[in-house]
């Protein structure tokens, strides 16, 4: 965190200061590492075994905070009889197809809900179709929309609240934990274990009525073949401990860079829609009503999809959009599968993909298999690349490494590229959003220079070109086009769109004009607009409420006038989990939120995350709908059963519970299962994107990529600068003395890293602070590899990520990108048509067919694979 | 009269010759129990200063690619690794859900918030540290830099803090050995001396120094000198309370041998492990003596040469 989120990381100064114990967990000794009390490193890619140890800890001592699970957790839920765990099966659950390596999920339903579980189509594939389609449509990313609070499912489910019933969720969480044991963390992370128990002690003794721990996790923890799992993992053992929804809790998303969590909010992202509204899907979405079938009936505040959906289709068609006309349901787009990145890039290699924006992102060295990223741009017809600096992204026709290798040649390079330089956060009005859901404005405080434009002005002045040149269509597949709601003033000589009214679109509209103050007031009928059903209220008022700036010092603690936080401007999601299932804080200490029984409603330092005037004590009518379904006890309130899931019965396409599977390239086996890998990860099977065998003694060691303060992300708004490339200057790997020894490399030299996918070469630092650790009997070591860098700008080097494969976890299409294998050697690496033959070397010494690598683990510790 | 040159001074700047109602002398207490090692305090210094990049080298010491102090480089940020016998972890017994009677590893359980850094090494019963500290110019009550400018280039401001003025200095260099701490040097293209000016420019406009207001976890205080002395003695407490024996404080003594710095440090470790001088001495201490020592020589030599020439009337 000091690594990558140095400003943030003051807070973290700040709680130390008051007496909180900092744990860092992490492969690397890093800037964070340096500054924590304890730094407990472990082998890349083992967390799930970590995190699980920590769960069975809790759970075998029983440390657990009872009250919390089973008021609060879905710890008492009562699971189909059918359901078999990865005790059971040696590492898988029940429903696996392994043609299509995709999970059914049936079974893994609570007792009794299993219908209405495979019929949500919101969050998984539909039981009816076949196993190839399903594995399609699992490639829409589906796990992911579930964002804002969990997917559909019937109802209450039957609950044992003694948690005794063999089949309830709590014995089923013991026996799917019960191998993490201290000494099974050692064996597969390579902590001591002392060192491990050291953590599961201060956590422990941390967490319940008087005091709270919270988890700060990052793309260490996201980009992994299991990635969501390991989240799920964290989920798990705060809830078992209580540190939901409650002050100094909490699991917190450091985001890779400003915004990332705005973009998911009103997502870039192919699958959602703004506020975790799925884009409907081509084959079971014709209408609204079937759109939002499985939510309609359901209970939860997801209950009122439909109108949160209606005010979307308001505020994008406005007045084109009538009851009548669906609402134009028929205009949004439609999803047939895996539209994801890496799927598109494998398009554009196949030649199916013509065009392609790139917006402030630097692929052709930023993402896992660069190559791959670069002979797709290749192939292109044309390429619109928008950015703060001319990035390899905009040059890759003039510099790729593969004009070297001579793989690709310039003049046959067909794509048209088109570089527009873009205006910086400094020179454009807008809001960041933070990872507690702040919006935060921030102001212009210079014009763009040049031809510098913000993104706002790009896509509106492109809406309006595309509009005026549609203006005379007659063909009805314009008409989504043509009656867009698309009039935004705008501002001085470049005609800069206002910022400030696409705010207002996304606040929402009444159906007298004047601004909407909260999402409850959407309705169905048409009569309000809101562009983002979870930011409705930022504009509350008429007053940019993401603007506010007042000073801490002015307000209460929480400081609820800084700025806005989605939804209602709660800064604790979920916060009736503060108080006690009365409605009384847990403790003095910890108070937040609580039932004022004077007033008849709920009252704290915060708003409360719960229908105000709904008391601890009620209970739901039979048959109720949305939030009127839910108790006074139900806390979780988005969910559809009103509790918190320690087990995930619809939802995940990997399996209901977290378990420890080996990255896609390991250096061990799977010591707890059969099963080496996530069954259900999604491999990208490819002549340029072959993949290595686990415990091959060609690619011995273990890598992982990562980032360095002085730089961001893939370069493109650091290396060109010189105050920030002087800091690091060029590209390095971290090897630990015994490595560099074992290996003969120099502190300061030259080294080369070979995967199966490239060779890279990095200078080299040797450093006590990467430690070889004990994995299974032997010693693993790890190379430490900061991927920045790109032949562009003042700091240069190879681009790390050149080394990744492309395998992706299965729910939201994100890349392995923190723990893979590789083989390190001395000196640089060969230069021309030599380094693609020093790759196809490594490649035939380890046994990879040319056509696609070979994934399943062929080998035993510490021995070579076939 | 005292030695203007040497030992502890009330009121530096008014010994400058400011009047009585001067601003009173400021300075920068640098934590570096709580550095983190970003060097936002380089890019800041940097970009409000116009100083120019030093080139694209990397070093290979650590995270450290700056090297030293120098012309272009006004803070510079250090990075030692070095691996330290094992700290005993203090259970501050906080209350929690811990098992009663306690659990295997109970003795480490409230993990004291002191000792910072810390993973095993290879070598067992020794522990990884990575000590950060932002170096800069010490801005001494004895500033030799300026005790030597021959053209009044070097001054000392209002604010008790020492400064070059670009547009003086003739580049004579008389500075650079001057300095014991080695702060000082010349640019190779324009030949002129350059250092930190505390940021003399925002001190006149009522703001602190750039590196100060970049710092995320105000490990570069800034403030009147006198506060940020009791300031660094208070927490050199609290780390020492808190079981960090090694925490002390360096250039902060008007009894050292440079009067003590304008800009100190709170260092966990000896100063020669961060590469400062362990007993820095203003390096014109001893000019009076010199002189006197001169002026003897002269006269001596006045008195033979007279008494030559007294001798050969005779």
């Amino acid at each position: 965190m000091a690594e990558c989120h140095p400003v943030g990381f003051q807070w973290v100064m700040e709680a130390k200061q008051r007496g909180a114990t900092v744990i860092h967990v992490d492969p690397r000794f890093t800037r964070t590492s340096a500054l924590a009390d304890l730094h407990a490193p472990l082998r890349a890619g083992a967390d799930i075994a970590f995190l699980g140890g920590l769960i069975n800890y809790v759970l075998s001592n029983e440390l657990d905070f009872r009250e919390y699970v089973v008021q609060y957790t879905n710890a008492a839920a009562i699971i189909d009889e059918e359901f078999q765990d990865t005790e059971d099966l040696d590492g898988l659950f029940s429903g696996y197809d392994e043609e299509s390596m995709t999970y059914d999920p049936l079974t893994w339903a609570y007792q009794g809900a299993r219908a209405t579980a495979a019929a949500g189509h919101r969050d998984m594939p539909k039981p009816d179709v076949d196993r190839s389609a399903a594995a399609e449509e699992a490639g829409a990313g589906a796990g992911e929309e579930a964002g804002s609070g969990g997917p559909p499912v019937a109802g209450k489910p039957y609950r044992d609240p003694t948690l005794q019933d063999p089949r309830c969720v709590f014995q089923i969480l013991k026996r799917h934990f019960a191998r993490y044991t201290p000494e099974a963390v050692e064996q597969i992370c390579g902590l001591s274990k002392e060192q491990f128990l050291q953590v599961a002690h201060a956590v422990t003794r941390s967490s319940g009525r008087d005091k709270t721990t919270a988890w700060v996790y990052s793309v260490g923890w996201t980009q992994h073949t299991v990635g969501v799992q390991y989240i799920r993992t964290a989920a798990i053992l705060q809830l078992l401990l209580g540190n939901i929804g409650r002050p100094g809790g909490g699991i917190l998303a450091l985001r890779g860079h400003a915004s990332i969590q705005g973009s998911t909010d009103i997502p870039t992202l192919f699958n959602l829609l703004p506020g975790y509204i799925p884009v409907p899907h081509a084959r079971h979405d014709e209408t609204l009503d079937e759109f939002v079938e499985a939510d309609a009936g359901s209970t939860g505040f997801w209950g009122n999809m439909k109108a949160y959906t209606v005010s979307l289709l308001k505020a994008w068609w406005g007045p084109h959009a009538t009851e009548d006309n669906d609402f134009c349901f028929g205009y949004l787009p439609r999803v047939t599968g895996d539209h994801g990145t890496y799927r598109t890039v494998l398009d554009q290699v196949a030649g199916k993909v013509k065009g392609y924006f790139v917006i402030g992102e630097n692929p052709a060295v930023g993402s896992a298999n660069a190559k791959l990223q670069r002979l797709g741009l290749a192939n292109l017809e044309w390429l619109v690349v928008r950015d703060l600096q001319m990035i390899e992204t905009a040059t890759f026709w003039q510099n790729a490494p593969e004009l070297e290798t001579g793989e690709l040649e310039t003049e046959r390079i067909g794509t048209e590229v088109f570089f527009l330089p873009a205006a910086a956060h400094t020179e454009k009005d807008g809001t960041f959003t933070n990872t507690q859901r702040l919006l935060q404005w921030h102001h212009k405080a210079v014009e763009p220079e040049g031809d510098r434009r913000s993104d706002l002005w790009f896509y509106y002045h492109l809406g309006r070109r595309i509009r005026q040149k549609l203006a005379t269509s007659t063909d009805p597949r314009d008409r989504p086009v043509l009656e867009l709601t698309w009039q935004y003033p705008t501002e001085r000589e470049h005609e800069e769109p206002s910022a400030e009214a696409v705010l207002r679109e996304i606040n929402g509209f009444g159906p007298d004009g004047s601004p909407l103050s909260s999402y409850t007031q959407l309705a169905d009928d048409g009569s309000t607009s809101c562009g983002c059903w979870i930011y409705c209220g930022c504009y509350k008022d008429g007053v940019n409420q993401t603007a506010r700036r007042k000073p801490g010092s002015e307000q209460s603690w929480v400081a609820p006038e800084w700025a806005w936080a989605w939804p209602d401007n709660r800064r604790i999601i979920y916060n009736r989990a503060s108080a006690d299932p009365d409605g009384r804080p847990w403790s003095d200490r910890k108070a937040y939120v609580w039932w004022d029984a004077g007033q008849q409603r709920w009252t704290g330092h915060d708003t409360p995350d719960f229908e105000a005037t709904k008391p601890p004590d009620f209970q739901p009518e039979e048959g109720a709908k949305a939030q009127h379904a839910l108790a006074g006890t139900d806390a979780f309130i988005m969910q559809t059963d009103g509790k918190a899931w320690l087990y995930v019965p619809t939802g995940l396409l990997d399996g209901p519970l977290p378990t420890h599977y080996e990255p896609e390239e390991s250096p061990v086996g799977n010591l707890l299962y059969g099963q080496q890998a996530n069954p259900a990860r999604r491999l990208y099977r490819h002549p340029a994107n072959p993949y290595q065998p686990s415990g091959s003694d060609v690619f011995p060691y273990v890598f992982t990529t990562y980032r360095l303060t002085e730089h961001h992300t893939a370069g493109g708004m650091s290396r060109f600068l010189p105050y920030l490339s002087e800091l690091q200057p060029e590209f390095f790997c971290e090897v630990s003395p015994d490595l560099a020894e074992q290996r003969g490399l120099q502190n300061g030299g030259w080294a080369t890293i070979v995967t199966a996918r490239a060779a890279v070469e990095a200078r080299v630092l040797v450093t006590e602070r990467i430690r070889p650790l004990q994995v299974q009997g032997r010693t693993v070591h790890q190379v430490g590899v900061p991927y920045h860098w790109g032949p562009n700008g003042l700091s240069t080097g190879d681009a790390g990520n050149e080394l990744l494969p492309a395998v992706l976890d299965p729910n939201v299409n994100i890349q392995e990108s923190k723990a893979a294998t590789c083989d390190v050697v001395p000196g640089r690496r060969p230069r021309g048509v030599d380094l693609p033959r020093l790759v196809a070397d490594y490649r035939a010494r380890a046994g990879i067919a040319e056509q696609a690598g070979d994934t399943r683990w062929t080998g035993t510790e510490g021995t070579a694979s076939a | 009269m005292t030695n203007q040159l040497y030992g502890p001074v009330d009121d530096v700047t008014w010994q400058a010759g400011y009047p009585d109602d001067h601003p009173p002398r400021v300075g920068f207490l640098t934590d570096t129990s709580v550095c983190i090692g970003c060097k936002a305090c380089e890019v800041a210094c940097k970009e409000w200063n116009l100083v120019p990049e030093e080139g694209m080298d990397l070093l290979g010491t650590s995270y450290d690619n700056t090297g030293d102090l120098g012309a272009n480089t006004w803070r510079h940020v250090a990075f030692i690794e070095k691996a330290a016998p094992r700290r005993e972890l203090v259970d501050l017994g906080m209350p929690g859900n811990g098992p009663p009677g306690g659990a295997p590893g109970d003795g480490s359980a409230g993990l004291s918030a002191a000792p910072p850094g810390g993973q095993e090494t290879e070598e067992p019963g020794r522990d990884m540290q990575w000590l950060m500290m932002s170096d800069v110019c010490k801005h001494c009550t004895h500033a030799a830099c300026l005790d030597v400018c021959p053209t009044g280039s070097l001054f000392r401001t209002e604010f008790g803090t020492v400064v070059v003025q670009e547009d003086i200095c003739n580049g004579c260099g008389y500075c650079v050995p001057a300095c014991p701490y080695g702060v000082l040097d010349v640019r190779p293209d324009d030949g002129r001396a350059w250092k930190c000016t505390l940021c003399y420019d925002r001190l006149s406009d009522g703001m602190e120094p750039a590196c100060a207001k970049a710092c995320p976890t105000d490990s570069i205080q800034f403030g009147p000198l006198d506060e940020l002395r009791e300031r660094g003695q208070q927490r050199v407490e609290e780390l020492r309370g808190a079981g960090v024996e090694e925490a002390r404080l360096y250039g902060e003594s008007p009894d050292d041998g440079v009067g003590g710095d304008g800009a100190f440090f709170l260092l966990l470790d000896e100063p020669e492990v961060y590469g400062l001088p362990p007993d820095p001495v203003v390096t014109t201490r001893d000019l009076p003596s010199m002189w006197k020592h001169a002026a003897a020589a002269g006269l001596t030599a006045a008195a033979t040469v007279i008494a030559a020439f007294v001798g050969s009337r005779r």
